[in-house]
């Protein structure tokens, strides 16, 4: 859900854009990260941990902890709560430590 | 390629801006001053802060800290001897002075005749069952979200820790209409100044000392907690556990100094309890033990944004006295500088952060 109204700030989120989530769209905006419009969406489960298989979400987003993790546009590792959003990207889970494509 | 440059400063947050500031009023026409910010914006942690700011008047209290980052962004924006170059994480410092940026999916190299290390900390975790759950943040990511992105974080949220970041996070999580179901604190009594903890208690949230986190359950993410209560040992008291339903628990259990890269150069470094972890040991310029590589704000240790301003223009200044660049004007700042942050350190509220200094003075002498 997002704030529309804020005693003391207000927002400038951009324009408004659909990506790919897991196969299935999301709305976001270009001013938003990835992980901001996935956490307006209610979804908060990124990955699952390498070897126990338990849900993983965000943990610090600002780019210290490499909690959020995932698969974007082919690229494994990106930290989506420092990746805005784009028109068409596509978002995905990465399963275990990802794979750099050649 | 690599450039050459005169004075390169690693962070944008308050202390890295008031680095360049300070060093840019020293420097000569064509001095070549480089920030590299790994975020899209200057500011540090002062972006996502809306709440008026504590301290002296000489360092903007009153003011909401997200204004405070911006006129500092514009300040260094505006000042022609500075490039300013963001998207820019600074991934290493070699021996042989180079320093490598990555900076839009470029591999940059750089060679700073001064380094001004300014990257800030990272937040603090805590050890229990279930930690790892979708749902337990810290503070600091659920204020980002919040106050960064306008996403409503959480629809009902434990807070842990009772210091200013707690109290001032719970306050600001009501105004963004979420439910703050208690603040708990480990220590007997809250940490953070009274006027923070007195407006949650007025809004009718309860601060609970002397209780912690057992274990945070929720099958795909995170449903709940259990509270227990310590003894005045810290030790849990068997039997008083208390479960409290929750989507999100936040953590403010305080922040370390984010010093990869001085570890990467080699500087001495020390543990001081006072100043939350492992710091730089820094001469009266904020010089580190490796020459020419200074340091200024949390990652010399967790103060306030007030006082890493301050250290900021110390920093700033004795790099461009280093340099060469107008020598008695520089001296004349570092000793206001100097006095400045004395002042804040003073008083009942200094006292930790100046036990933690004359450690650091203490460890440095004993390594000469
Ligand atoms: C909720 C909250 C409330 C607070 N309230 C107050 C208050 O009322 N009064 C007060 O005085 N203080 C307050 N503080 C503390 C204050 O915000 C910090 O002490 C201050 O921001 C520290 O400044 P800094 O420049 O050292 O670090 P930061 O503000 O953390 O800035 C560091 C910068 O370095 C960048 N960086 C890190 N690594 C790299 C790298 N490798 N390459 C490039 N860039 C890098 C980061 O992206 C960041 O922008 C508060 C803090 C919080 C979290
Ligand atoms: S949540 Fe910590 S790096 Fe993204």
């Amino acid at each position: 859900m997002r704030i529309e109204q804020h005693p003391i700030l207000s927002f400038d989120r951009g324009e408004k854009v659909t990506f790919v989530f897991n196969g299935r769209p999301v709305e976001g905006y270009t001013n938003e990260t990835i992980a901001a419009a996935l956490h307006a969406a209610g979804i908060r489960t990124l990955s699952h941990s390498p070897e126990l298989d338990r849900p993983r979400g965000l943990f610090c987003a600002i780019g210290n902890c490499s909690s959020c993790r995932m698969t974007v546009d082919g690229e494994p590792n990106v930290r989506i709560c420092v990746t805005k959003v784009r028109e068409g990207m596509t978002v995905e889970e990465q399963s275990g430590k990802g794979v750099v494509k050649p | 390629m690599i450039r050459d440059i005169d004075l390169m400063i690693v962070g944008g947050g308050p202390a890295g801006l008031m680095a360049a500031l300070a060093a840019a009023e020293a420097a000569p026409e064509g001095a070549k001053i480089l920030l590299c910010e790994r975020d899209e914006a200057l500011g540090g942690q002062l972006v996502k802060q809306t709440h008026k700011f504590f301290g002296s008047e000489k360092q903007h209290a009153g003011e909401r800290g997200i204004f405070i980052g911006r006129g500092l962004s514009d300040a260094v924006h505006a000042e022609a001897k500075i490039e300013v170059m963001t998207d820019a994480t600074v991934l290493g410092l070699y021996e042989d002075g180079i320093v490598t940026v990555l900076n839009d999916d470029k591999h940059l190299k750089f060679r700073p005749r001064k380094l001004i290390v300014a990257t800030g900390a990272s937040e603090k975790f805590l050890a229990f069952p279930g930690n790892d759950l979708p749902g337990i943040y810290g503070a600091g990511a659920v204020q980002t979200l919040m106050n960064v992105s306008g996403v409503k974080p959480a629809e009902r949220v434990v807070m842990v820790g009772a210091g200013n970041i707690g109290l001032i996070v719970s306050y600001q999580l009501l105004q963004a209409g979420v439910d703050v179901a208690c603040v708990v604190e480990a220590a007997p009594k809250i940490g953070g100044y009274l006027v923070h903890a007195s407006k949650l208690a007025r809004s009718g949230v309860p601060i609970r000392t002397g209780w912690t986190v057992k274990e945070a359950f929720g099958d795909q993410e995170l449903e709940g907690v259990v509270l227990i209560r310590l003894d005045e040992n810290f030790q849990p008291i068997e039997g008083t556990e208390e479960t409290v339903y929750c989507d999100t628990l936040c953590l403010a259990v305080g922040l370390s100094p984010l010093a990869e890269l001085l570890y990467q150069a080699d500087c001495a470094m020390t543990y001081v309890r006072e100043l939350s972890g492992a710091v730089p040991v820094v001469d009266e310029d904020l010089m580190t033990s490796v020459s020419g590589i200074y340091v200024c704000g949390d990652v010399s240790g967790i103060e306030e944004a007030s006082s890493a301003m301050v250290e900021g223009r110390l920093a700033g200044f004795a790099a461009a006295k280093a340099l060469g660049w107008n020598a008695d004007l520089a001296q004349a700042e570092i000793e206001k500088a100097r006095e400045e942050l004395n002042e804040l350190r003073s008083g009942p509220t200094g006292a930790r952060i100046r036990a933690g200094i004359a450690k650091v003075q203490e460890r440095r002498e004993g390594s000469c």
